[in-house]
């Protein structure tokens, strides 16, 4: 009936701090990780308490491209591979990104953060970890630097919500005000040293990820000082669950819903995070004929008026029932407390108000179409612009 | 939680509480559990005549859609409308007031295939760690 945990899984350093909160655990990518914890109140409860949450997501992968600082061959691959312009990254600065398949639709989304003058680091999704790090070696053939697998490497802690940056103060020297979103520097963190300490996130709230090392003594470690820190904030775990809900908030995509192999940069609205202008990369010629072709289907929030929840996968229809299009991620929205969707539809069906449908177990259930993010926080941060 | 001694129960995490032909039907303590915060539920018409091991109904929690199954053949006499504005009493109180419906045996003859409460917890002995 629900899913459990069978197979054999990747296990994170954390999975059996996990387990002794009381974790349900699931399969996800092929890792096990912590969906919910029930003893803390459960998906709803950790949601809303992304005033301050912390999650454990060390099943992303990070892969490491650097040459000799004069070289120019690590920027080149970076900008060949990937979307973004990381030309325009300072170091010490992050860009979301992704890279492309040559038909301009998604190997991956990743955050590109520039280490160095020709260091960088790509942080990626956990299910696409090996494709990931087999297309930038394929690709990256002819360019005269390193590629490093470090996924294994890092213990990666996201901590989420507007007291984050109160909490992670307290671990760190480092003067978190100064650091803007999508900035991040290396420092001394709960007493270990040069700790990249990033200020992104995948929730729609202001947050931190710190990369730790990944044996289990130290990542069990930090995670009890990054708890007993946030204790006075009221710091509480949060799963898989909660940052799934968030993101859809957020209106951040995933791989397999927003995007995947067969959805193209146009189609999934991430137009603002692709530089057609910075020279030639994978992807990008692609996009450029179907730039000129025009959009057939356009990712579109909607929010159910009916009962019912329109979930990943279930079909759009026209008011004639024609499947027109198909929900790309759909849940029950904690912050809104409506039922709410990303979905891809036709752009004639996409204007802001126009009313649509969801098949819903065989019944035909309304949805309007509405501004997307759906949530959107204060910005209170700092406000070094995101590139 | 403990399981009423009286309900019977299947291994699809219905009960039924059965007393002179009528039934009570609702989930389980450990299937709420396992779906976490409840926010939706489908459930079909006073009147409606359903087959054992046939969808009954759908409970949507925040992560999963769930098919619910009767555990019997029956007619629905009445169903829990409160769970329409208050889904979350299934996981408040699954055993009680978030039953789902009740309804009128077609065949009593199906109840010795369900479980009793002892049974049913020793169905969910958790799995063995590797």
């Amino acid at each position: 009936m629900v899913d459990s945990v069978t197979a054999k899984l990747r296990q994170a350093p954390l999975n059996a701090v996990h387990r002794v909160l009381g974790a349900r655990m699931v399969d996800f990518g092929g890792w096990e990780v912590p969906v919910e914890y029930p003893s803390t109140g459960g998906l709803v409860a950790e949601h809303k308490a992304v005033r301050v949450g912390v999650f454990d997501v060390s099943h992303m992968g990070d892969i490491r491209i650097h040459a000799r600082r004069t070289s120019g061959a690590s920027l080149a691959a970076v900008q060949y591979i990937t979307m973004n312009d990381a030309s325009r990254l300072a170091i010490g600065q992050a860009q979301y990104s992704a890279m492309l398949y040559p038909e301009g639709t998604f190997v991956d989304d990743v955050i590109v953060h520039r280490l160095g003058e020709e260091d960088f680091l790509l942080v990626i999704n956990a299910g696409t970890r090996e494709k990931d790090n087999s297309w930038v070696s394929e690709h990256s053939k002819g360019f005269d630097f390193t590629v490093v697998d470090l996924s294994d490497s890092y213990t990666q802690l996201a901590i989420q919500g507007p007291r984050a940056v109160d909490l992670v103060q307290k671990l760190t020297y480092a003067n978190l005000n100064k650091l803007g979103n999508y900035w991040f520097t290396h420092s001394r963190l709960c007493g270990l040293k040069n700790i990249l300490i990033a200020r992104t996130g995948y929730t729609g709230e202001d947050g931190f990820e710190i990369y730790i090392p990944s044996d289990p003594k130290t990542s069990g470690d930090v995670w009890a000082m990054v708890m007993s820190a946030g204790h006075e904030f009221g710091l509480i775990p949060c799963g898989l669950g909660a940052r799934n809900t968030l993101r859809l908030e957020a209106r951040l995509s995933l791989y397999g819903h927003e995007i995947s192999n067969s959805i193209n940069v146009w189609e999934a609205g991430l137009e603002r995070f692709c530089k057609m202008e910075k020279g030639e990369f994978i992807g990008r010629a692609a996009l450029e004929k179907a730039k000129a072709a025009g959009l057939t289907r356009t990712l579109v929030g909607l929010e159910m008026i009916d009962r019912g929840i329109a979930r990943d996968g279930y079909r759009c229809l026209n008011e004639g029932g024609e499947a027109i299009g198909v929900v790309a991620s759909g849940s029950p929205s904690p912050t809104l407390g409506k039922n709410i969707a990303l979905a891809f539809v036709p752009p004639a069906n996409a204007a802001l108000g126009a009313t649509i449908y969801v098949e819903i177990r065989g019944q035909k259930s309304r949805a309007g179409v509405v501004p997307i993010p759906f949530y959107k926080r204060a910005r209170t941060i700092a406000p070094q612009i995101e590139s | 939680m403990t399981y009423p001694t009286t309900y019977r129960f299947t291994k699809d995490h219905e009960w039924i509480d059965i007393e002179d032909g009528l039934g009570t039907i609702g989930l389980t303590d450990y299937a709420q559990c396992q779906m976490g915060d409840i926010v939706f539920v489908e459930l079909p018409a006073v009147g409606a005549t359903l087959e054992a091991e046939k969808p009954l109904g759908t409970v949507e929690s925040v992560k999963t859609v769930n098919e619910i199954y009767s555990p019997v053949s029956y007619e629905v006499i009445e169903v829990n409308s409160e769970l329409k504005d208050a889904p979350e009493q299934i996981n408040s109180d699954p055993h009680g007031s978030g039953w789902l419906v009740k309804v009128r045996l077609k065949n009593l003859v199906e109840i010795a295939a369900l479980m009793d409460a002892a049974a049913y917890e020793a169905s969910l002995a958790p799995p063995k760690e590797a």
